[in-house]
């Protein structure tokens, strides 16, 4: 879908504009807002550039900067923590050879963290796009990256 | 027509589908067809059943025998054995059923009976059916309450003692009659599902597995304040549950039960989904009101409270997922009905996530009144491997953590109140004798460093003061000072911060050294 029929869904007014800047940010090749992808917001809700950035920027769900294929988030919250989510921040760091926020070389993977996904029943939990997976183990966490690896 | 013999119901929720229910319920279909039964058996889909970590469940009616950790692999088995030769495949039945195999609804995957008023259809219905919901009493509601006026509405609920189940613990009533008597053309309802809280998840469980009961609560709920409009925040995070949600709405429309003067009442009313886009403190009302008007999620002074002034400054009920879905069943059945369940101060039932180190974490409905003892070793199977209760985190992260002092106190909002605890969103993380305290309370602090908003200073700074400080302490390069720095920041965030969001810090870490206060003192190096 092109920019144009995304701001058509809606109606230019101020309370669509997380719905617009949500589907943006699906649409575009690198899941994250662009320049463009915030002017072309703000012009058809003819609010300024620099307060569409203020919104989008506030919530985490929207990136400022290109991401990869796949977005990694896993939880850190409390719950998480407590079954050992740390540890796989770690394995996931030294596997991908990458920090939080960052995107692996080959653009298949960006890691991130993020709070309560919902899934403490099964803990520690991350969600690969809209996947969610739990009971996380490192051999796991191997299954589920190579398969996204093998996919094009 | 056919004579339909078995229902196989399916759960799916973002648990089981993360067990691969999905592939599960496939092979499932094409085997009954290949076995030529599908005549006779109708596979249906439905919500969360309530346990978590047993895989994908299925549940055969009429029977109402439980399978746990069904793989694609057993269906083949499962089909024969079970659908054909009617003998139940033993190895698959759900294994925290020891007394009987075979068990009624209440008795299931977690141990104890449970009374359910909110949860009473998830996991029996299927949500994307409006039939079903009708087919259980559903929409009755809506007709008696059309049938009192506004006010017997709000004196109704008023009477049966309904406190909101957000977590602050406000009366329903008041807030309601606050609404309905401030002047103003247009009024809103909005439904907080932004489910933020960590470890709680039971608003998705409500929203995955019965979402007309929402829909109900906010009719009832938009009559009584007389708002014509809701709306329904929800986690952006929420994928399952936004796509029930709307499929209900539409459902509901076509039934001409949201739209113009439904059932002939003059009353209208309809609703939107809104869509969060990850802030925790847009859990906060005002702060979601923001969000819904298209700003950063910053919360707003108060007074004015949304009740007077709220959405694009009209007033505006915001009520929790739970609360909503509390409404039908007490207009249905009656304020009296309601108070037998309870204690005195806090009528009715609780929904709780209860998870961490228990045999079987999940998600129950329990009294209120019901012990934090009760909750672990009668409904989640007491802690992992027989180790020893060492603390739970009741409330979320903005909640207090309770030692073994605490196992036999009576749980609901008013009694916790008096312990310096805070019942908060039904979060019940528990620790055993294994876990750091330190490590825990350095989540807590990064969890609320990051979720911080800006807005006020209090918060932005002392949230990152009091993660520079919990880090010294855990890398074991801490002062004997920063312990007190921590109760001090704390305090002073409790009494300056502009809302709920630093205000309500100082409570896991007054609980956590009051309980703990040695062993964060031995990280100190001496």
């Amino acid at each position: 879908m092109d920019k144009e029929a995304i701001l058509k869904k809606f109606k230019p007014t101020l309370d669509n504009i997380l719905y617009i800047l949500h589907d943006l940010q699906d649409e575009n090749p690198q899941h994250y807002l662009s320049k463009d992808d915030i002017k072309v917001c703000a012009d058809y809700l003819n609010i300024p550039y620099s307060y569409t950035h203020s919104v989008a920027s506030f919530y985490t769900m929207f990136s400022m900067k290109p991401r990869g294929r796949n977005i990694i988030r896993l939880c850190d919250s409390p719950p998480c923590h407590l079954m050992g989510s740390k540890s796989l921040l770690d394995y996931l760091q030294r596997t991908l050879k990458v920090t939080t926020g960052e995107t692996t070389k080959d653009g298949i993977f960006t890691l991130e963290l993020t709070s309560c996904l919902g899934a403490c029943g099964v803990a520690p939990a991350m969600m690969v796009n809209n996947e969610m997976f739990g009971n996380l183990t490192p051999e796991k966490v191997d299954t589920i990256l190579d398969k996204r690896r093998k996919e094009l | 027509m056919n004579r339909v013999r078995n229902h196989v119901l399916i759960s799916i929720d973002a648990g089981t589908i993360m067990a691969g229910a999905r592939a599960v319920e496939k092979a499932l279909t094409e085997e009954i067809v290949r076995q030529g039964l599908s005549d006779e058996i109708t596979v249906l889909e439905t919500g969360s059943i309530g346990a978590t970590g047993q895989g994908v469940i299925i549940v055969v009616y009429p029977e109402g025998v439980y399978y746990g950790n069904v793989t694609v692999q057993d269906i083949p088995q499962l089909v024969e054995e079970h659908l054909l030769k009617g003998r139940l495949v033993k190895r698959l039945l759900l294994s925290e059923l020891p007394k009987q195999h075979v068990v009624t609804k209440e008795k299931t995957g977690l141990l104890k009976e449970q009374p359910r008023i909110v949860l009473r259809n998830s996991g029996i219905i299927d949500p994307e059916n409006i039939d079903e919901y009708i087919a259980r009493e559903g929409y009755e509601a809506i007709g008696k309450a059309f049938s009192l006026k506004p006010e017997g509405v709000i004196e109704e609920i008023k009477k049966s003692g309904l406190i909101g189940r957000g977590g602050a613990g406000f009366p329903t009533a008041m807030k309601w009659g606050f609404a309905h008597n401030a002047p103003g053309d247009q009024k809103y309802i909005i439904c907080n599902a932004d489910e933020g809280e960590p470890g709680t998840f039971k608003d998705r469980l409500i929203l995955e597995g019965d979402p007309h009961k929402l829909i109900e609560g906010m009719i009832i709920a938009g009559y009584a304040i007389g708002a014509t409009k809701g709306f329904i925040y929800i986690r952006g995070e929420y994928s399952l549950s936004i796509e029930r949600l709307e499929k209900a709405i539409a459902q509901a429309r076509q039934y001409e039960l949201l739209g113009d003067n439904i059932l002939e009442s003059g009353f209208s009313f309809d609703l939107s989904v809104m869509k969060g886009a990850g802030a925790y403190v847009c859990g906060e009302e005002t702060a979601l009101i923001e969000s819904l008007e298209g700003k950063r999620g910053h919360p707003r002074l108060k007074p004015p409270f949304p009740a007077i002034a709220g959405l694009w400054h009209k007033p505006t009920v915001v009520n929790n997922v739970e609360t909503l879905a509390n409404i039908p069943e007490i207009i249905w059945r009656g304020a009296t009905w309601y108070r037998g369940y309870g204690t005195e101060k806090c009528p009715g039932t609780k929904v709780y996530t209860i998870i961490g180190n228990v045999a079987t974490p999940g998600i129950i409905e329990a009294e209120m009144g019901t012990t934090l003892r009760d909750i672990i070793y009668e409904y989640a199977g007491g802690i992992k491997e027989g180790k020893k209760f060492k603390c739970a985190l009741v409330g979320g992260a903005a909640g207090a953590f309770l030692g073994p002092d605490m196992l036999d106190v009576q749980m609901d909002f008013a009694n916790l109140k008096e312990y310096a605890a805070v019942l908060g969103s039904g979060a019940i993380l528990v620790m055993d004798e294994d876990a750091d305290i330190v490590d825990m309370l350095q989540s807590v602090l990064h969890f609320f460093k990051h979720e911080s908003c800006g807005h006020c200073v209090p918060c932005r700074l002392g949230t990152a003061q009091l993660v520079k400080v919990i880090d010294r302490i855990a890398a074991s390069k801490g002062i004997k000072e920063d312990i007190e720095k921590l109760s001090n920041i704390s305090d002073v965030m409790r009494d300056t911060s502009f809302c709920p969001l630093g205000q309500s810090l100082c409570l896991p870490i007054s609980s956590a050294l009051k309980y703990f206060h040695d062993e964060v003192y031995a990280r100190i190096p001496l």
